[in-house]
């Protein structure tokens, strides 16, 4: 089940936990992404925090927890690739975060309303 | 105040590249084309890249007795630098400084036989066109019927030679007229990226055809001014209104190579522009200086971080930052103290953590100029 945020995230649950990465639409705004600062693996986060720091040539910007939750794990590669999230932004997820609350997903956008959103 | 969006002659050629339009100095300008910044970047280097630089002030200064001497006397009053040697056919870089030393603008001016070509940034031109107004025995024209291209880049003269054979014969800071389908161009070999390239000023009616023949040719691709911004930083150019401003002297901008000796202290037209008493004592002897800074690690530091020593004192501000695609790293500008060495670390404050970096020598990569 894939959902979006209105921060331009996607979201994918898997079992328990949301794996989290930026769409199409923010990686083409953003511009070639040269420096992704993660979080760290086992930190609780709130709703909204900024977590990920990202650089792309042009400018610094936030990806902020769309749960509350905890981090279970940050996908280390894109610190040495952060170009890759341009390549395929789909596939380069940031994080995977499991939910305080159950239903987490629930609020977000499905694929058709985000498409509404950024077109 | 000019009309907060005007458009360059270029606009509607911009749009059909798919550039993506954002307000600067006034102006309506392609900040990058689907290409991308970081490619277009590197493409300059490698090939040639087509700026539109249509916002910048182009201006032209006669002498009102024909005399290039009495022009040359005039601008000198508002310039620190050497006009009146300056040989027809070429151009210099210079200065427009205020009465505490700081900088108004920087400029380019030409000498056209008859008359100096002066090109201002964009967001002073009004204002340095009233000041040259205020010289007397010289007319001050803005020229208003032409735009401004700059092709930049390792083979921006073979591209533009097949257009306007010419080109080929000058070399570094020359400044002539060469025909191009029945029109004059105005051009200059000389740009704001660190590569060989040209500065060409072409009649409005005939920009777009112009920039259209020049983007058929297989070299060039259309740059925006995110990668203008990255080129000029990596060559080690100030930026103005951010590098340097009205509370800059040339010396702490680190252009009082700007200044020859004639007009310095002992020189025979030594002195003589506004406030060159602060500017020319500070030469060589300002306590802060314009400097490279080499982050470590991946982190752009951008402008308005703050930095401090090794042991923890405020020394200044970044100017300029951002990442170098052809240095591969981040890279930035400040104004720091002169006493600390090139190969010095010193702190940025980003996001609450001090982040290390290398003090060194501008530029960051080696210009290629055809001397």
């Amino acid at each position: 089940m894939l959902k979006y945020t209105e921060d331009h995230e996607w979201l994918r649950a898997e079992g328990e936990e949301i794996v989290v990465g930026i769409t199409k639409h923010a990686s083409d705004q953003l511009g070639d992404v040269v420096f992704i600062e993660l979080p760290e693996a086992g930190r609780a986060v709130e709703a909204g925090e900024e977590i990920v720091v990202i650089e792309s040539v042009k400018a610094a910007s936030d990806i902020v927890a769309p749960v509350a939750g905890t981090i279970t794990a940050v996908n280390e590669a894109l610190s040495d690739s952060p170009g890759d999230v341009n390549g395929d932004p789909m596939t380069a997820w940031f994080f995977r975060i499991k939910p305080a609350d159950a239903g987490a997903m629930d609020g977000f956008m499905d694929e058709a309303a985000y498409k509404a959103l950024v077109e | 105040m000019p009309d907060p969006t005007r458009r360059t002659g270029l606009y509607d050629l911009h749009v059909e590249q798919g550039a993506r339009m954002v307000p600067f100095a006034g102006w309506d300008m392609p900040v990058q084309f689907p290409m991308g910044v970081m490619a277009e970047h590197l493409h300059t280097r490698q090939r040639a890249g087509l700026f539109d630089v249509s916002h910048m002030g182009q201006v032209l200064v006669t002498p009102d007795d024909g005399q290039m001497a009495t022009a040359a006397a005039a601008l000198e009053t508002l310039i620190p630098a050497d006009v009146a040697g300056l040989a027809e056919g070429r151009q210099r870089y210079g200065l427009f400084t205020n009465e505490a030393g700081g900088i108004l603008d920087d400029l380019m001016f030409a000498n056209r036989g008859d008359h100096y070509l002066l090109v201002v940034n964009a967001a002073c031109a009004e204002q340095d066109i009233a000041h040259l107004r205020t010289l007397a025995g010289v007319t001050v024209t803005p020229v208003t019927d032409r735009g401004l291209v700059a092709l930049q880049g390792p083979q921006a003269e073979s591209a533009l030679a097949r257009l306007v054979p010419g080109v080929a014969d000058m070399r570094f800071m020359d400044s002539t007229a060469l025909d191009w389908d029945g029109v004059a161009l105005w051009i200059s070999r000389s740009g704001y990226t660190g590569e060989d390239g040209f500065e060409i000023s072409v009649p409005e009616t005939r920009l777009a055809d112009f920039a259209r023949a020049l983007l058929a040719q297989p070299e060039v691709a259309p740059i925006g001014l995110g990668a203008r911004d990255s080129l000029r930083l990596e060559a080690g150019m100030p930026l103005y209104g951010h590098d340097m401003d009205a509370g800059v002297t040339p010396a702490r901008a680190a252009l009082g190579w700007s200044i020859p000796k004639v007009r310095r202290t002992g020189g025979a037209r030594a002195g003589g522009f506004p406030g060159a008493d602060v500017i020319l004592a500070e030469l060589g002897t300002a306590p802060v200086t314009r400097r490279g800074l080499r982050p470590e690690g991946r982190a752009p530091i951008r402008e308005g971080v703050a930095l401090f020593s090794d042991d923890g004192a405020p020394i200044g501000t970044v100017s300029s930052g951002g990442f170098g695609p052809s240095v591969g790293g981040p890279i930035a500008m400040a104004r720091i103290p002169a006493e600390i060495p090139d190969g010095a670390t010193i702190q940025a404050e980003l996001r609450g953590k001090r982040v290390p970096l290398t003090v060194c020598a501008l530029p960051f990569v080696t210009p290629s100029y055809k001397r």
